[in-house]
């Protein structure tokens, strides 16, 4: 039944009826035929099914062995372990393309599901550009990486996968990315969408705003889980490299975060309009342009997927026709929405304007190292990279900046804020925040270090401080401080989480810069003295696994003779595909990370052969990405908020003073 | 009415902006088809610079040089980096063979036992006037070299005019024969 012919022949209907749903809605909107723009939802769901039928067909494919199909043959191996079958699916080009289009799929069924309260025209416009948007990727997936392709004869047995992506943090790191990445789309046809209606209002901010927190809150859990799984498997002992795909990931997450902000203030104040579209469409582009440079080898990077300059002209025509066609009627419609919602510089409005503005520099900063190299290639030829010099000195002034005002930007009320209840508010926070810095300077001695150490302190505090205000704790009684705590809107405590989660980001980035590390060569039963432990390696030892031979070192870790802790570093060698994969040993608290990797002995045949050990000392590491779970939990309670599943807008509870 | 037209000039930047990018990486994927453009590949900056100072120990059946003996050649040599274990300079033997014709060439071996290197040169023919070696491969270090087989121009005085960090093809060889005329 899921035969790789029947998988084809889904996606080929799911192609057409993306088309469809494209196509049909837009011209029933235009002639006002309501029952054209109804079949909008029953389209999309149909998409949707015939694409999961596809998607099942290539995991069926996968799991039962099948290497008569070229995809399987490429990535696949009989004597894999299942859940990497299952995962290796979109552990490839072909395989992840069609992982994009079936998310995307799944928007689109979802949108229509939750769109029942949208005004008819709108509605079908939104699903019309879903469709739109899915339609080219499946006709990609068609045309230019068919993951159903067959092979005659079937070879017994596959050519295995890289043996670097069979671990459970990367099974699971590309769905979650691209469920954020592809989650932008909803935004974006809101968007082109009210561009189309020539209207922007403040219900039309609460409808975009639950998507783009979902997208952005899975956007940031992608990154984080990508960048863990770079710090414990690849075992560099880093998180983030700059590489161009990083950089790519990172894009769509700056101008995300200035789009969940804006349209925050079209739903309460119906201003910043022009923003928040520009912004919508923006993010979307820029997430699909991160797969266009990915894809076409136009960059350089550790990502290698088979690129193909055929498929990059194909995802550069999509580009142009989504992105340009945007852009376009942007241009053209644009300058007719006007702003109702007036506000001061010194107010919620104005604090967020500022938030765009930084985001964005940083966006284009981060958009400007990443494009230099092969721009200035074409121009004269000249081959040369960015790196983190370029990225650390040009992003950390501007990202203190915006630590400065995110602590800030919240205290400050909608429309006019009042500056002596705001330094009321904060001057506890300001100071003890001043205090940190230069206790900071004391042990670190280097300024970058320690304002990025004061500011997330200070982050920190002024949520606590606006906390203690709203709960007017020790003003009222203990009981009525209780009742006020449960009163407070989901949105409050979102907010504060989330920031607070960036601050704990910060300060694990800041830990992380003052790590210590030691490469060393030594023979068994030597003892590294390092950050104030001592490291005694032990015994090191071959075992033969399922796919792979492991070779495992025992080190003892001790701190003033009491042993803290042993740490097992291996090298897995996979005959099949002759490569080695570091196990990196890691050993937490959650103040400090233990970090060991075993290196290549070069020279076993002597008495006493020696083994290559990296040593590191990670301060507050864990902190990077529990920060980053922590901001996306934030954006997962702004979810549950009544007010995004009603299409009314929110009464305010009112808190009875005692 | 005219202000709008302003406006709609003004929000017409972010496409404008896209299509100079877009039509830049257009531009890109042709020369990435054509081969006239390549994101992997390493230009040093070692054109019109001298030589660094080295000086390779011998290579049967050959002796080796150094820095001094290199600039004082009156016509210009092509110095050429290879290894017996690599597969492409085995492949460039051929090319090699037929430009050491037209043009003095030295190699360099990178990485390799001495004994190594003889056998590869017995098997496969030795374009090479002068060999030296550099087991450690430090000297390749200074050159700037990134992998073997890599090739560097050097004109008499001992400046280097051109640089190919890939096997040589009939192609390149002919842009290395353009520049001796």
């Amino acid at each position: 039944m899921l035969s790789p012919e029947f998988g084809h022949f889904t996606l080929a209907l799911a192609c057409c009826l993306a088309g469809a749903q494209c196509i049909i809605p837009l011209m029933g909107a235009k002639v006002k035929n309501n029952r054209l723009m109804a079949l909008a939802s029953p389209l999309a769901w149909g998409q949707f099914l015939a694409l999961a039928l596809a998607f099942a067909c290539l995991i069926t494919a996968a799991v039962t062995d099948d290497f008569s199909v070229l995809n399987i043959l490429q990535n696949s191996a009989a004597d894999k372990p299942l859940l990497y079958k299952i995962t290796g699916v979109w552990g490839n080009h072909e395989g992840s393309i069609l992982l994009w289009a079936f998310i995307l799929a799944l928007f689109g069924a979802i949108v229509s599901a939750y769109s029942h309260h949208l005004p008819l025209s709108l509605r079908a416009k939104v699903i019309a550009i879903m469709g739109g948007s899915a339609a080219g990727f499946e006709l990609f997936c068609l045309m230019t990486s068919n993951p159903f392709l067959r092979v005659s004869p079937a070879p017994l047995d596959g050519q295995g996968m890289n043996p670097l992506l069979q671990d459970p943090g990367l099974a699971f790191h590309p769905p979650i990315l691209y469920m954020g990445y592809v989650g932008f789309a909803v935004p974006f046809a809101f968007a082109v969408a009210a561009l189309l209606e020539g209207k922007v209002d403040a219900a039309w901010g609460r409808w975009v705003r639950p998507w783009t927190v979902l997208a952005w809150a899975l956007l940031t859990c992608g990154i984080a889980l990508g960048s863990w799984w770079s710090y414990y498997v690849l075992g560099w002992g880093g998180y983030w490299f700059w590489d161009p795909v990083e950089n790519a990931s990172l894009l769509p997450w700056l101008t995300g975060t200035a789009l969940l902000h804006s349209a925050l203030v079209v739903e309460k104040r119906e201003a910043l309009k022009i923003w928040t579209i520009l912004l919508a469409i923006g993010t979307f582009s820029l997430s699909l342009s991160g797969t266009f440079l990915v894809r076409s080898g136009i960059l350089n990077s550790v990502h290698a997927f088979a690129s193909d300059p055929a498929r990059g002209v194909f995802i550069l025509l999509l580009l142009g026709v989504i992105s340009g066609g945007a852009l376009l009627l942007f241009a053209w419609r644009a300058p007719t929405l006007t702003s109702t919602g007036i506000f001061t510089f010194f107010s919620r409005e104005g604090s967020i304007v500022l938030n765009n503005i930084l985001l964005c520099t940083m966006a284009a900063v981060v958009l400007t190292g990443t494009l230099y190299p092969p721009f200035v290639q074409l121009i004269n030829g000249q081959t040369l990279s960015v790196g983190k010099p370029f990225f650390d000195n040009a992003l950390i002034p501007i990202a203190l900046f915006l630590f400065l005002v995110m602590a800030i930007g919240p205290v400050i009320a909608f429309k006019k804020g009042n500056i002596q209840q705001t330094v009321k508010t904060l001057s506890i926070a300001a100071c003890l925040s001043i205090i940190s810095i230069v206790i900071a300077f004391i042990y670190l001695h280097q300024i970058f270090p320690s304002l990025a150490t004061g500011l997330s302190i200070w982050i920190i505090l002024s949520s606590c401080s606006d906390f203690i205000k709203h709960i007017a704790l020790f003003k009222t009684s203990l009981n009525n401080s209780m009742k006020r705590m449960v009163g407070l809107p989901q949105a409050f405590y979102a907010t504060n989480i989330a920031h607070i989660g960036v601050a704990i980001t910060v300060l694990g980035i800041v830990g992380m810069a003052a790590s210590q590390q030691k490469i060393v060569e030594v023979p068994i039963n030597t003892t590294i003295h390092l950050a104030g432990y001592d490291w005694t390696l032990t015994n090191i030892a071959d075992r033969q696994e399922a796919n792979f031979i492991a070779t495992e070192a025992v080190i003892r870790v001790s701190k003033n003779g009491k042993v803290i802790t042993w740490l097992f570093p291996a090298r897995h060698y996979f005959d099949r595909q002759k490569q080695v994969v570091t196990d990196v040993a890691i050993h937490t608290n959650f103040l400090s990370d233990l970090y060991a990797v075993l290196g290549d002995s070069k020279n076993s045949t002597q008495p006493t052969p020696l083994f290559v050990l990296r040593l590191h000392y990670n301060p507050l590491a864990p902190w990077i990405w529990l920060g980053g779970f922590i901001m996306a939990m934030g954006g997962f309670i702004t979810l549950t908020d009544r007010r995004f599943r009603i299409g009314t807008p929110a009464q305010r509870k009112k808190i009875k003073e005692a | 009415m005219k202000q709008i037209t302003r406006r709609r000039l003004l929000w017409s930047l972010p496409f404008a902006t896209a299509a100079v990018a877009g039509g830049g990486f257009f531009s890109m994927l042709s020369g990435l088809r054509k081969g006239n453009f390549d994101p992997r590949e390493i230009n040093i900056p070692v054109i019109n610079k001298p030589i660094p100072s080295f000086s390779v120990a011998s290579q049967p059946p050959s002796t080796g040089f150094n820095q001094q003996e290199l600039q004082q050649q009156t016509k210009p040599i092509l110095i050429n980096f290879f290894a017996s274990w690599c597969i492409p300079c085995l492949r460039e033997m051929g090319v090699l063979q037929q430009l050491s014709s037209h043009i003095g060439i030295w190699g360099i071996a990178y990485k390799d036992k001495p004994d190594a290197v003889s056998g590869f040169l017995q098997r496969n023919g030795n374009p090479y006037q002068r060999i030296g070696q550099d087991p450690e491969g430090n000297i390749s270090i200074d050159w700037g070299l990134s992998g073997v087989p890599e090739s560097f121009l050097v004109m008499p005085g001992g400046i280097i005019k051109w640089h190919y960090p890939k096997p040589l093809t009939v192609t390149s060889t002919q842009t290395l024969l353009s520049l001796l005329q």
